[in-house]
């Protein structure tokens, strides 16, 4: 009895001693119960939550981009579209089969749809096929009772209604690419697209407005419970532009098929009414996607649709550029409203000879009649008198050598060349023909239609700083009242010119349009109420050599179509109270007054018809064509 | 001593040793089995919430087998205490023998051989080998002297007893069985007398044979363990278990997300969530508040087992009421520990709440036998069979 009751305490001492170390390990759990539920609490259920909660974003609806009168340059299509939710139905292939009854779903089609059904979880929607016509939406809604797990929808796709006409101007949209990211959540979702060239590009924070958000509840495998919180987006802001779609139009139509660039601008107010670069791209098929075929033959097209030329392009400005030099000497005083200067067809320079265009000579030419009838040799003389330095301040006090800050991107400055530019960069001294050269607007000196454009607006505008501009902004509109009504005075400061140096240049730029001997009679408008005053260009692509001259096979329907020079014109309208600018480029045109001239007649007659500076324009203008305009 | 001993038990000198059937029934241990009951239903509601409010999925399965647990219990507590000891080691080779049917048989289920198909429901010889060699062990040391049990060649047949089914079910492999089977085992050992310093000595010996076992772990068991101490390296693997686990009790805060509105385990990021881890689905649901009233019902349970082992009047009811007590404990506290990120990622259920029959009706069946040495405290058992000494 004695060993049985030692084996009892023996029992009872380790009982206790194993019920006290339980009891110490109890303590341990309950312990690590508390750390977790008490201490890192927080922490846990804030994983809890991103463990459930998705926040999905919901994409904003992109801005229109409209024009002046609210014409869509760039709105929103609706994107009917059919997606299929593989748990909805029973036999996937069956329900694409009676879907195909319908509408057309190709072979490969309906078997990448049937692999990816297979491959996804069964809720994940697979999209079947999208840019629907609304009729065959409507078909699949009404049969959506046979259609188990096919489920119809509308999203919304970009879309510019006038195709290739705004291209450059509006530009196009694309998908994110990598270097485009920003912290703007938005741009990582998939399909979204982001402005990538022209306003699209500059205005795209404004035009895309701020992503809404949805917080949804999960579950593990990705699956949405339910909604637990929604917050709408904005909607883009919509950008109104100064561009008169209909101007532009008509502007682009004068083209035909040549390659080329025009500018309208509003002289008092700077807004450019149409910015038209030809040939352009169609912005719609950039949103769809370009294949390797379609992006080579834009890249390699010599006519170069993918190049904004109206801001982008850099042309000898030709004779454009000699009202440039005549005011540079007359404010210089290097010479006198009454100089003339003897025109035999070519000015010697040492033993250099510099040809006038016109081979027999103009004879004794006037400041007036030099312009008129764009004498060379009048130009080279007084060029040389005043020099080149004063010629390239006068040219950047017009707007040249500079980029004007147009709203979107692609502007380019031209070249005005200086004695010191020309030292820095090619480390020769200038050289006096070169004087010559920059006198009527060749050689170094380059510039753009818009700049071409500016200049047109200041001299008609009387020496103001007229600066152009693309988007009209609600406020200015707001403040100034009725800015773009006829007659309104525009804010621009004096660029300070010599009032009768400009008056005598303007006075030779009507008789350029408006006397026999002009070089644009022929592009003349009749009626005076409307006529504008210009001077055509003619811009060299190719320098003629002393061959050339022997052979006489420098005209330029001798030469192949590169080598031709390029046609341009500047003019404003109505000539006696100037209000519309213009500039045009005939890409290898050959020479201003027959290219260039008359399709800025055209779009001027017609602008100053329909007059887009009004608030109530004049529609009724159909009737107009080129062939009743010009007369 | 013995007069001291007889006076000590004078009060129960007139109590009739033999009880009948219903005398039997009537005189259970009512306090463990409302504790029991109480257990259980927490059980059910989990399962119910777990299956997104519905009875359909597991608990009405739940309930069919905790009745029959019951039943098991009600007749394994009602045979007589001596009998069980007489057929201990027969049973014992019976269930020695089912294990090794497994290693023939075995249908595979889960990667792991462990069930043998008996036509109604799957039969875990390793859950009955859990008992068997419980009631093997007690009634080997209720055999044994003090200075028997301090002798080392005394050890070597208990240490066979326990190594051979070890052995066996680690091979189908299931590492969380044996781990339950060797820690009972070894309590039912320390309870028995063995020396403390022999324990220290196999405690070294072990940590020196860890590298060795390593070799043999299986992949899954090596990553599991791998993952404990760095859930972090794998979150979406093998780590996600334990992380998802932490996840959700962490979030159950003080008082818990509510019935029915545990986030975790109902939008499923939970795994395993109504087997293994439907602790962290009570414990998100109801809290700290929830997850302690767990924790102190289990205590009740044990300390009630301890007092009815502490009672009982023969080494053979005392070592086997408290080896059921203790392995009812360590299926507990490694289960808890284990979904609280404690201890690695082992396949034990939580007893009496976990889906699942076996389990369910095993554990049943040893409270059976513990309810058993609380009715037969008074039974004295010879030492030795045919020994006049009781």
């Amino acid at each position: 009895m004695r060993k049985e009751g030692d084996r009892e305490k023996i029992f009872t001492r380790r009982a206790l001693m194993l019920g006290g170390g339980q009891l110490a390990l109890f303590g341990v759990l309950a312990s690590r119960m508390y750390y977790l539920q008490v201490i890192e609490s927080d922490q846990y259920k804030m994983l809890a939550d991103e463990n459930r909660i998705n926040l999905r974003l919901l994409p904003p609806l992109r801005g229109r981009i409209i024009d002046r009168f609210g014409a869509e340059l760039a709105n929103n299509e609706r994107n009917y579209r059919v997606v299929l939710i593989p748990e909805q139905t029973e036999d996937v292939e069956r329900t694409l089969a009676r879907l195909s009854e319908l509408i057309p779903i190709p072979i490969h089609e309906r078997r990448r749809i049937l692999r990816n059904s297979k491959r996804m979880r069964s809720f994940v929607p697979i999209s079947v096929t999208e840019n629907l016509t609304w009729e065959q939406f409507s078909r699949i809604n009404v049969a959506s009772p046979d259609l188990p797990g096919i489920q119809p929808d509308v999203g919304e796709k970009r879309f510019y209604p006038y195709g290739e006409a705004f291209a450059h101007v509006v530009g196009y949209v694309a998908p994110v690419s990598e270097e485009e990211l920003t912290n703007d959540p938005v741009l990582q979702l998939p399909g979204f697209r982001i402005g990538k060239s022209g306003i699209e590009k500059t205005r795209d924070l404004e035009l895309r407005g701020s992503a809404g958000n949805s917080r949804v509840e999960v579950n593990a495998y990705g699956r949405v419970i339910r909604e637990l919180a929604r917050r709408d987006g904005q909607i883009g802001r919509d950008v109104r532009l100064t561009i008169d779609a209909k101007l532009q139009h008509f502007a682009i139509e004068q083209f035909g098929d040549e390659s080329g660039a025009c500018v309208v601008m509003d002289i008092h107010g700077g807004e450019v009414l149409a910015l038209v670069s030809n040939p352009a791209f169609e912005p719609n098929a950039f949103n769809i996607g370009l294949s390797r075929n379609e992006w080579q033959s834009l890249v390699n097209n010599p006519r170069k649709p993918l190049t904004n030329k109206a801001i982008g392009g850099q042309y000898p400005p030709g004779s454009t550029f000699k009202m440039v030099v005549a005011q540079a000497a007359l404010e210089a005083g290097a010479i006198g409203f009454d100089h003339t200067v003897f025109c035999p067809g070519h000015m010697t320079l040492g033993d250099r000879r510099f040809h006038c265009w016109k081979r027999g000579g103009h004879g004794k030419m006037s400041l007036n009649s030099a312009i008129m009838q764009s004498c060379d040799v009048f130009f080279f003389d007084i060029a040389k008198r005043v020099g080149v330095d004063p010629i390239a301040a006068m040219a950047r006090r017009f707007g040249f050598g500079e980029v004007l800050g147009l709203e979107i991107g692609g502007e380019k400055a031209g070249l005005i060349p200086t004695k010191d530019w020309k030292l820095a960069v090619t480390g020769v001294a200038w050289q006096k023909g070169e004087t010559l050269n920059t006198g009527i607007g060749q050689g170094f000196v380059s510039a753009t239609p818009l700049q071409m454009c500016v200049m047109a607006a200041r001299l008609g505008g009387g020496g103001k700083a007229v600066v152009p501009r693309l988007i009209k902004d609600a406020e200015a509109v707001a403040a100034k009242g009725t800015t773009t009504g006829v007659g309104a005075d525009s804010g621009f400061a004096s660029l300070g010119m010599s009032e009768p140096a400009l008056r005598a240049i303007r006075d030779a730029m009507h008789a350029v349009s408006n006397t026999p001997r002009g070089t644009a009679y022929r592009s003349r408008i009749k009626d005076q109420e409307f006529a504008l005053a210009g001077k055509t260009g003619t811009s060299q692509v190719r320098r003629i050599t002393k061959a050339d001259r022997l052979s006489g096979k420098y005209k330029n329907k001798d030469k192949p179509r590169e080598e031709r020079d390029h046609a341009i014109f500047v003019a404003y309208a109505p000539s006696h109270a100037p209000r519309y600018a213009i500039s045009v480029v005939v890409e290898h045109g050959g020479s201003g007054s027959k290219a260039a001239a008359p399709i800025a007649r055209d779009v001027l007659l017609y602008a100053q018809r329909r007059n887009p500076l009004a608030a109530r324009p004049n529609d009724d203008i159909a009737v107009l064509t080129t062939k009743s305009a010009g007369g | 001593m013995a007069t001291q001993e007889g006076s000590l038990h004078s009060g129960f000198a007139f109590r009739p040793v033999e009880l009948t059937f219903g005398q039997k029934i009537w005189s259970i241990n009512w306090a463990l089995l409302l504790i029991i009951l109480v257990i259980a239903a927490i059980g059910f509601l989990t399962l119910y919430s777990t299956a997104g409010g519905t009875s359909d999925t597991w608990v009405l399965r739940q309930l069919i087998r905790f009745g029959i647990g019951i039943v098991a219990m009600f007749v394994v507590a009602s045979i007589d205490l001596r009998l069980w000891y007489r057929f201990a080691y027969a049973g014992y080779l019976g269930a020695l023998g089912l294990l090794g049917v497994v290693e023939v048989l075995g249908t595979v289920e889960m990667g792991a051989q462990r069930w043998v198909d008996v036509g109604v429901f799957n039969l875990q010889p390793s859950e009955i080998m859990k008992l068997a060699l419980v009631l093997a062990l007690a009634r080997y040391f209720h055999g044994r002297t003090e200075e028997e049990v301090g002798l080392i060649r005394w050890l070597f047949t208990p240490l066979l007893m326990i190594a051979v089914p070890v052995a066996l079910v680690l091979r189908q492999p299931d590492l969380g069985t044996a781990i339950l089977i060797v820690l009972g085992s070894l309590a039912i050992l320390f309870l028995a007398g063995v020396r403390i310093w022999k324990f220290a000595f196999a405690g070294v010996a072990a940590a020196g044979a860890l590298p060795l076992i390593w070799g043999y772990l299986h992949d899954y068991q090596k990553i599991r363990v791998l993952t404990f101490f760095d859930p972090e390296r794998d979150p979406l693997g093998a780590g996600y278990h334990i992380i998802q686990s932490k996840i959700a009790l962490g979030s159950g805060g003080l008082i818990g997300k509510g019935f029915m509105q545990g986030t975790q385990s109902h939008l499923n990021f939970l795994p395993e969530k109504h087997t293994d881890f439907i602790f962290t689905v009570f414990a998100e649901e109801f809290g700290l508040f929830g997850g302690l009233t767990l924790l102190l019902l289990y205590a009740l349970v044990i300390a009630t087992g301890f007092i009815i082992a502490l009672r009982a009047r023969n080494q053979f009811g005392r070592l086997l009421g408290l080896g059921v007590t203790v392995t009812f404990f360590i299926y507990a506290f490694i289960n808890i520990a284990m979904v609280m990120g404690l201890i690695p990622v082992v396949g034990v259920p939580l007893p009496l709440i976990s889906y699942g029959g076996t389990a369910m009706v095993t554990i049943l069946a040893g409270f059976g036998l513990l309810m058993n040495v609380h009715i037969h405290r008074e039974v004295r058992i010879p030492r030795r069979p045919g020994s006049v000494e009781t």
